[in-house]
């Protein structure tokens, strides 16, 4: 209908149709100014932040800095990497790091799922179940790290005998209880991205999957997850990279004491114990390769499912 | 659909081990807090202080350095939550609304950012800080703090803004309404929820913050809580910290379980909606 009234209409406003398009044209520069100057502040913080301190540790860590003999400090190219590479340290806190991200996100995954069901499926205490799931994730990690500590401390601790004995001397007792901190504190994060993405499919596939004769096994595996895999994929990547940098319930249980400290307390020591500047820069890169590494994977892996691009394509 | 009794109570089983499991640690850390420091050692981690006691708070009250870490908490979240939620708005706002090149590149340097190792800032921003005479003040806790909340802030800002009903944004251009005019008038007040939410949660995100702040302080002159307590350890006048840690513990954790009881609702929907709708 209002084609054909504008085809009619146009032979009266013919003269005024090149203005029109100017102002149009004017209407887009005039957003694109705006989206910028909008973006501005942001960006250049970000780039300030971010981007500057980065090649700065670049920078740093192509010198011998030791701030205990500042004039001392020269150019040495990449002696500082290969130092940290020659390291046992480096090379066994990066496996403790792995052995924790691999360990601690398969759990919360699985935990998680099942969280998001018992969410997702009751509508008796719901609230009050993601209430209590939110305490964790809300409460300060440190906090809840000497929380830990203690309990499993001889003496004061309600998990005490759950070990018998000092659990946190022990590399792998340690690890294995620095895991389970990171879980508590982590699956309702997980359960809540988890959850949101249940909310996605829709009871109707599920319930005629069900009067075909589907268990809910098959329903779980051959409907739910399949639809579930963006917001999966999300959880997933957030995690992974999340529990690479751990760092506050390391420090809180063991600080890093008998072989369980992670990349970023090995970076931390050096920067603030050694006093080596250099050398914790070299680290700190070193650290920003392997998450970029680890990215790079879970974006080839899955392509087009990444956050960035999704939200690109939408946009 | 409904329920058999047998389903029902085992959902309600589901729950309540759920509830057990997130609240238990939390209850015991209350629970220590309010035990008689001397006992503390021997008393085999009940969950119910035998002897009720003020003394671990009224200790860390008494403590200067403790009144000082929680006013610089409170500082440093407070004004990081509203800068880095300022600048979210208006590029959120940008990327959900306005066609304009170089929004690809924004989304992926947030993307970047959110899932940047910290630790590898660490050594660049406290050569960096010293240099400028930021080390150890409030702006250098809140430089970087807000700077790693832009990206959620802007992700969980752009996904509520596309929810906005933008025709009431037309009908105010057409009634003469620049787009800057359109932004401030109408759609500031409809997308206040959602900033509300982000605000919430960039505060819980800065007021978590452990590593910037034992990096790059060095006195109570901004030291936040956090990284109090990972210093009361060593200089504390009590027989043992354990009992004052987690009375700090609590007094930290008190305004994020206020946030979570009020506003779980709206949490839960700001924690979700941007990973799961883009």
């Amino acid at each position: 209908m209002s084609d054909v009234r504008q085809t009619v209409a146009e032979p009266q406003t013919g003269g005024a149709a090149p203005a029109a398009a100017v102002q149009a044209t004017d209407g887009a520069r005039e957003e694109r100014r705006l989206g910028w100057m909008l973006c501005a502040p942001a960006v250049i913080v970000m780039l300030l932040v971010t981007a500057y301190p980065i090649i700065y540790a670049i920078y740093l860590s192509l010198k011998r800095y030791d701030l205990r003999f500042p004039q001392d400090s020269k150019f040495i190219g990449l002696q500082n990497y290969a130092t940290v590479l020659k390291s046992s340290y480096w090379w066994h806190a990066l496996l403790v790091t792995m052995l924790i991200m691999v360990i601690s996100v398969a759990i919360e995954f699985v935990l998680g799922m099942g969280l998001a069901l018992v969410m997702h499926r009751t509508l008796f205490g719901r609230g009050s179940v993601r209430t209590a799931i939110l305490v964790p994730y809300g409460i300060v990690t440190i906090a809840a790290g000497f929380g830990w500590q203690y309990a499993w401390t001889p003496g004061q601790g309600y998990l005490q005998h759950l070990t018998g004995g000092t659990p946190l001397v022990h590399t792998f007792q340690a690890i294995a209880l620095i895991i389970l901190a990171e879980i508590w504190k982590t699956t309702p994060f997980m359960a809540l991205l988890l959850m949101a993405g249940l909310a996605l499919v829709p009871d109707d596939l599920l319930n005629a999957a069900r009067v075909d004769g589907a268990s809910a096994w098959q329903r779980f595996t051959t409907i739910m997850l399949p639809l579930m895999k963006p917001a999966i994929l999300v959880a997933l990547l957030f995690r992974s990279l999340d529990a690479f940098r751990i760092f506050d319930n390391i420090y809180a249980l063991t600080n890093g004491s008998h072989n369980t400290g992670s990349v970023s307390i090995l970076g931390y020591d050096n920067l603030f114990t050694a006093l080596n500047l250099g050398i914790g820069s070299a680290i700190s890169v070193l650290i920003f390769i392997c998450v970029a590494i680890i990215a790079f994977i879970f974006i080839r892996l899955f392509g087009t499912a990444t956050p960035g691009s999704d939200l690109g394509g939408r946009a | 659909m409904a329920a058999t009794g047998a389903q029902k109570s085992g959902w309600g089983i589901a729950n309540l081990a759920v509830i057990a499991w997130a609240l238990f640690p939390v209850w015991w850390l209350v629970s220590l807090s309010f035990k008689v420091p001397a006992n503390i050692a021997t008393d085999g981690g009940s969950f119910w202080p035998t002897q009720w006691t003020l003394e671990n708070y009224r200790g860390i009250f008494k403590l200067g350095e403790f009144v000082h870490a929680l006013v610089n908490s409170i500082g440093i979240a407070v004004i990081s939550t509203v800068i880095a939620v300022a600048l979210a708005t208006m590029a959120a706002y940008a990327i959900a609304r306005l066609r304009f090149p170089g929004k690809g590149l924004l989304i992926g340097m947030a993307l970047l950012i959110a899932m940047f190792p910290q630790i590898s800032l660490v050594s660049p921003l406290f050569s960096i800080e010293r240099g400028l005479h930021l080390f150890n003040t409030w702006p250098g806790l809140i430089i970087p703090y807000m700077t790693f909340s832009l990206p959620l802030g802007i992700y969980v800002l752009s996904a509520f803004f596309r929810e906005i009903p933008w025709d009431l944004e037309k009908a105010a251009k057409m009634d003469g309404a620049t787009p800057a005019q359109a932004f401030r008038q109408v759609i500031a007040p409809l997308a206040m929820p959602g900033i509300f939410t982000t605000a919430i949660l960039i505060f819980i995100f800065c007021w978590n913050d452990f590593l910037f702040s034992i990096s790059l302080t060095s006195t109570t002159a901004s030291r936040t809580v956090p990284a109090e307590l990972g210093f009361f350890t060593g200089l504390s006048s009590f027989q043992t910290p354990t009992g004052a840690i987690a009375a700090a513990a609590v007094v930290i954790t008190v305004p994020i379980i206020i946030f979570v009881l009020f506003f779980q609702r709206r949490i839960v929907a700001g924690l979700t909606s941007g990973a799961v709708k883009g």
